[in-house]
């Protein structure tokens, strides 16, 4: 088995597709530079992103796969788990070396897999839409930090966009220290100092807004005041809202 | 000014939280005003309540003040309770608020009843108005319909609001007569109707001229209220059907009673809600509207109750064993839908899937059947020959000795009452 060490990024992978059907050299796997051993017992190679090489592989892509199946590479890929980058590389190979139509045999191993890590990485997505809780800032922004287990911050940016034309806002990943801000007009990527980052989500009384803590009071009472208590089901809700995101979100905050 | 508005969040929030339709699905409001809010047709539960039910609207009643006294309803007039109400602005400023800082989906605004019912309709139609015109709002918007309510303001309404609902209540009209003797279900009839006719002629008016508004773009929902009457599981599906037919609403809702009063007409304070039968209830509603079931296969006069223990496939299933086992690698999709265990996620999968070749046990379990359940309904490529044909009440005890059933231990839920 040979390893090939790329730097994380699609264009990577796709470079590494392209070595691959250049070589045949049998089974592979790739490791992410962040994440390589040197092991005694395999060959690596090291793979060099190459624009051109990648841009043809996704040329390539682009006509054996619908929208649905671009999109699912590519949240597969932002899941960033080391297991989930092999399957979609050999997900890839296999597309390349089948007939029109592969992609619909969920009976193939990597077809499922990456179908089921985009499902998971849509649903991140999906919750930090609904969980995220912008607080509004004394200088008129709406802000956030959040901790995603998959980098979806690419993935949310059209739907805040969209949603929020009329505000400031900024959403920031605290894990990846990155986030967007949009300007009233497009959205920038932007990067804090680590001492700004901690600041993120702490209610502080001089940078928030006037009425910030009414609303975050009303909310809260508001998600009191809709539960039934009679009907209480612990599990079910934290099925709904696991707790690891608790900590972004006002109604679970303690006190009023 | 502060303390004032909590309260009245307080008491009308929670005078607003039995209605259980949460849903902002089915609507789509693009922002392209650059103002704020845009709808999409899936919808987003922001967060949920303890007792496991989504929130994606702020659902609030603009006053629990009425002028009726219907015996299911905390708001009723002979009840002693606080009473309060919002002023248009406040809801505006709430709804607003609550938007840009991604707690909501929009608004879910109810009403008791105050002084008439073209006066309270009149207020729910400005904040609307106020939401869309003035503040350039494109989130959803559920509005109630105010029973009664003249057909020119329900109207103009509707050219404001995603989806409109009016509750049914009662499934049938003895049972809403007996608990809330100045309603009919004629009351209800009337303004589904009404708007049902409006969504189809500005459907037909937006075919000619694009300018042409959109009118109640998600559709009509309605509710009723479950265990409060002695209703069967089969009348009340099969209102539900009608309803569906008649009027094609988007959704019927099923509210298991919560005991709110002392009211000799109704199951006593402190009963359970009859959560495991509202649950089946949903369950069948699925199965009528996504998976090709007609109401009478589940529900008819030899069964007029759905099962407790098991869900409403699996029991139609188990008395319709002459269709099975059904042959996964050639059966057509209808059919498939209807093995219990599968789901219809799974269902199109096979479809696809069988496309490449025979499918094995190994990869339905991958695809996501639940195989322990479907097994007893299903041939595959490399199914175990059986000499044994088990009657339905064995396959039965086999699933249910394997399947852990969330509800089955919650079985003290459950109360007969009549
Ligand atoms: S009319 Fe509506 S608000 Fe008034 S008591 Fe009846 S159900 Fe309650």
């Amino acid at each position: 088995m040979v390893i090939y060490r790329i730097d994380g990024s699609l264009e990577g992978i796709l470079c590494a597709v392209f070595e691959w059907f250049e070589r045949k050299p049998g089974k592979i796997k790739l490791i992410d530079k962040k994440n390589y051993q040197p092991d005694a017992f395999s060959d690596t190679l090291e793979i060099f992103n190459d624009t051109k090489k990648a841009d043809r592989v996704w040329k390539g892509l682009q006509k054996k796969l619908d929208k649905i199946w671009l999109r699912r590479c590519y949240c597969c890929f932002l899941s960033e788990q080391n297991e989930a980058l092999n399957n979609l590389f050999e997900f890839i190979c296999y597309v390349f070396s089948s007939p029109e139509g592969s992609t619909s045999n969920y009976g193939n191993t990597y077809v499922l897999a990456v179908a089921k890590m985009a499902r998971k990485v849509e649903r991140e997505k999906h919750r930090m839409e609904a969980f995220i809780r912008f607080q509004h800032s004394a200088d008129g922004i709406f802000y956030c930090g959040i901790e995603p287990d998959f980098n979806v911050l690419p993935l949310i940016l059209n739907h805040f966009q969209k949603r929020y034309a009329d505000q400031r806002w900024i959403i920031y990943d605290l894990k990846r220290h990155y986030g967007l801000y949009y300007n009233l007009d497009l959205v920038e990527e932007i990067r804090m100092e680590i001492s700004e980052e901690r600041n993120l989500n702490k209610p502080s009384a001089n940078r928030d807004s006037e009425k910030e803590s009414l609303y975050s009071i009303l909310w809260k009472d508001y998600f009191k005041s809709t539960n039934i208590t009679s009907r209480k089901n612990t599990k079910l809700h934290l099925q709904h809202v696991p707790k690891r995101y608790w900590k972004y979100l006002t109604e679970k905050q303690l006190g009023s | 000014m502060s303390e004032r508005i909590r309260e009245k969040l307080n008491i009308l929030a929670d005078a607003a939280k039995y209605d259980v339709s949460c849903s902002s699905s089915g609507g789509t409001r693009k922002n392209d005003n650059k103002g704020l809010g845009d709808s999409h047709a899936s919808g987003i539960c922001h967060t949920y309540t303890e007792d496991g039910r989504c929130v994606s609207l702020l659902k609030i009643l603009l006053t629990n003040h009425c002028i009726f006294d219907c015996a299911y309803c905390v708001s009723r007039k002979s009840n002693d309770i606080e009473r309060a109400a919002f002023s248009v602005e406040e809801v505006v400023s709430l709804t607003m608020n609550f938007y840009r800082r991604n707690y909501i989906e929009g608004l879910f605004l109810s009403s008791g009843i105050f002084k008439n019912a073209d006066f309270t309709m009149e207020r729910l139609l400005r904040v609307v108005k106020k939401l869309r015109l003035e503040e350039r709002f494109n989130g959803y918007i559920h509005l109630k319909t105010i029973p009664g309510a003249s057909d020119d303001l329900i109207r103009e309404a509707g050219m404001y609001a995603d989806r409109m609902s009016i509750n049914l209540e009662m499934p049938t009209e003895q049972g809403l007569k007996l608990l809330a003797p100045d309603k009919s279900h004629n009351d209800v009839i009337k303004p589904l109707g009404m708007v049902q006719n409006h969504i189809i002629q500005f459907k037909e008016e937006r075919k000619l001229i694009k300018k042409v508004p959109k009118f109640v773009p998600a559709g009509q929902s309605t509710q009723m209220v479950i265990g409060a009457t002695p209703e069967t599981d089969k009348e009340i599906m099969h209102t539900a059907d009608t309803f569906y037919k008649n009027f094609s609403l988007k959704r019927v809702y099923y509210s298991g009673y919560i005991p709110i009063s002392n009211d000799n007409r109704l199951p006593i304070l402190g009963t359970q809600p009859p959560l495991i039968r509202e649950n089946r209830l949903y369950q069948t509603d699925w199965l009528m509207r996504f998976y090709g079931f007609n109401v009478n296969e589940l529900l008819n006069d030899a069964n007029p109750h759905l099962d407790i223990d098991i869900d409403p496939k699996l029991s139609w299933a188990l008395r319709n064993l002459q269709h099975f086992p059904v042959d996964i690698n050639v059966a057509p999709y209808q059919l498939i839908l209807r093995i219990p265990g599968i789901g219809l996620g799974s269902a199109k999968k096979i479809v696809e899937a069988r496309k490449f070749g025979k499918l094995r046990i190994d990869q339905l379990k991958k695809i996501g059947v639940a195989y322990n359940r479907a097994r007893h309904f299903i041939k595959c490529a490399d199914t175990p020959y059986q000499l044994k044909d088990y009657q339905g009440t064995q396959i039965k005890s086999f699933i249910l000795a394997e399947s852990k059933s969330k509800y089955l231990k919650n079985d003290f839920n459950q109360i007969s009452l009549f």
